[in-house]
């Protein structure tokens, strides 16, 4: 595999069960190391670095928010890291503020964090991650079991970071997600990369995303049945769709 | 005689304050396949594990009004009965998938039943050809795919051969691929087997296609019922109970509007690709192909 991510991107990269997708992710902050070739992360061999170091620049929040809290309260579950960090009371609590807000907690901010909702947890998690201060977030399957609702709210939340400068990479097999917020997409299947361009591009071709046990979002499926009326394969959008529809039907007239 | 009948039904877990179910009425016919749709906290989960009498059985609280199965009032029925009757399949299929070949793990329910040895392997080979995976007798469940693993927790509830089947979000953990292969199962559990099948949902974009009826809930509430075209002619009522709706409801909803002439009611890709061509582009295209 051979991969660049520019700082500030926000960076998909796909695949189905088994994939490879969550390998590739854990090899970003040392989690695990490569049998052969390098890693580069900031500019600098992550070879020679450890986890620890490497989880200043890049955050990891797991798929399973329950595998990383545990805590008594949702502020000392965001403080947990800074503090091991060697972080002044000082900084610690301005960390804690910062991530708190990042992720809409304050309101939760004494609870046990295991006794919240999953979209709570999930908010948890990240936000301890936040608070490391990282320049890259990593985040395996974010919406898995959250609702429209609780996933519209936590997206919300990553692109306002995504915009003042976190680059995110967003690991899963949600096509709606995917075409609705990233700007960039890899395709991994069987520890390779079939693909790495914008979603249109990536959505252009159902064959390669079928070898990666994905399947493009209906939208565009049908896009694909239409492209013999003259309506473009690369339609990532209900809107979009119905606009080519109308544009394509008038020029017919 | 309906498959399942609820009525006035309230259920409150033992130690909360909610309650997760407030008041729900609802029918099933035999044959029926109702789609429950519902964001996390509406009381999907709940409505499943009452149709098969784990709550109040195995799950306690309070429970006031009648859920009947099959005509008998889950109440006065064991678990261990009912599950002859009704088949349950969860959100991840490693809950409940323990042994160490396949086919221990679809002969094992029939085998508590003490059904007899040939009939138990004629049960295994009848559910795994159904859920398409004849030949995968020997394999360890571990060694599957998530929508391999799901497909097998289906055929271990289908070889009690239950007169209903229950799923509570079975794709819940599956890549779009594992989502195809399983729906394709139930697709055909409805076309070829006619079996009476409750599915809870938070994603009706596949579902939506096979389904007799949409059922919304919300707040443990029931709020709307209807066969999946009339529902899909208003997206709207999807996103009221926090349910995403379907990309291609949208794309219905927003041609309808922008041309007074069409109505569009399509809920599979196919339909829509007809109607679409048949009444919009039928007059471009032609001329450059």
């Amino acid at each position: 595999m051979n991969l660049d991510i520019r700082a500030g991107e926000f960076l998909a990269i796909v695949g189905g069960n088994g994939s490879g997708k969550t390998t590739l992710a854990k090899l970003f902050n040392g989690l695990l190391r490569p049998t052969a070739g390098t890693v580069t992360v900031g500019g600098r061999p992550a070879s020679g670095r450890t986890v620890a170091q490497l989880a200043r620049i890049v955050g990891y929040a797991f798929q399973n928010p329950d595998h990383q809290l545990f805590c008594s309260s949702v502020e000392e579950e965001i403080g947990f890291g800074p503090r091991n960090l060697g972080c002044t009371d000082a900084e610690v609590a301005s960390r804690v503020e910062h991530a708190i807000e990042a992720m809409d907690l304050n309101h939760l901010r004494k609870q046990p964090p295991l006794s919240l909702r999953l979209g709570d947890r999930r908010r948890v998690s990240i936000a301890s991650v936040i608070a490391m201060s990282p320049r890259v977030l990593i985040l395996d399957e974010p919406t898995t079991g959250l609702d429209a609702a609780e996933t519209k709210d936590l997206m919300a939340h990553i692109c306002k970071l995504n915009r003042e400068g976190s680059t995110i990479v967003l690991i899963t097999h949600d096509m709606k997600l995917v075409a609705e917020y990233a700007a960039r997409v890899v395709v991994v299947a069987q520890g390779r990369i079939l693909l790495d361009s914008d979603p249109r591009g990536a959505f252009s071709d159902p064959e390669i995303l079928r070898q990666s046990n994905l399947e493009p979002p209906p939208v565009t499926l049908l896009a694909h049945r239409l492209s013999a009326h003259g309506i473009p394969k690369d339609v990532v959008s209900p809107q979009e769709l119905v606009l080519r529809i109308l544009m394509e039907r008038g020029a017919g007239r | 005689m309906k498959a399942l009948s609820m009525r006035d039904v309230r259920f409150k877990y033992l130690g909360s304050e909610r309650w997760a179910l407030d008041g729900i009425s609802i029918d099933v016919e035999k044959g029926e396949f109702v789609t429950v749709l519902g964001s996390n906290g509406s009381g999907k989960s709940t409505l499943c594990m009452l149709a098969n009498g784990l709550i109040p059985h195995a799950i306690k609280g309070q429970l006031e009004g009648k859920v009947e199965v099959f005509g008998e009032d889950v109440l006065m029925r064991s678990v261990a009965e009912l599950s002859t009757r009704v088949g349950i399949v969860f959100q991840e299929p490693e809950s409940q998938l323990f042994c160490m070949s396949v086919e221990e793990e679809i002969a094992f329910g029939p085998e508590n039943l003490s059904v007899p040895r040939e009939e138990i392997r004629e049960r295994v080979e009848w559910a795994l050809e159904l859920v398409g995976m004849k030949g995968y007798n020997d394999r360890a469940p571990s060694s599957l795919s998530g929508g391999q693993k799901q497909r097998v927790a289906i055929a271990a509830a289908l070889s009690m051969r239950p007169a209903m089947l229950v799923l509570d979000e079975p794709a819940y953990a599956l890549d779009p691929v594992g989502r195809m292969e399983l729906y394709s199962v139930l697709r055909n559990l409805k076309r070829k087997h006619g079996m009476t099948v409750i599915l809870a949902e938070r994603d009706p974009e596949e579902a939506i296609e096979f389904s007799d009826r949409l059922v919304l809930m919300k707040e443990g509430r029931v709020v709307g019922a209807g066969n999946p075209r009339a529902i899909m002619r208003s997206p709207d009522r999807l996103s009221s109970i926090g349910v995403s709706a379907p990309q291609l409801a949208e794309v219905a909803a927003l041609l309808s509007k922008s041309l007074r002439d069409c109505d569009f009611s399509f809920i599979s890709v196919d339909e829509a690709e007809d109607e679409i061509v048949r009444s919009v582009l039928s007059g471009s295209g032609g001329g450059r192909h």
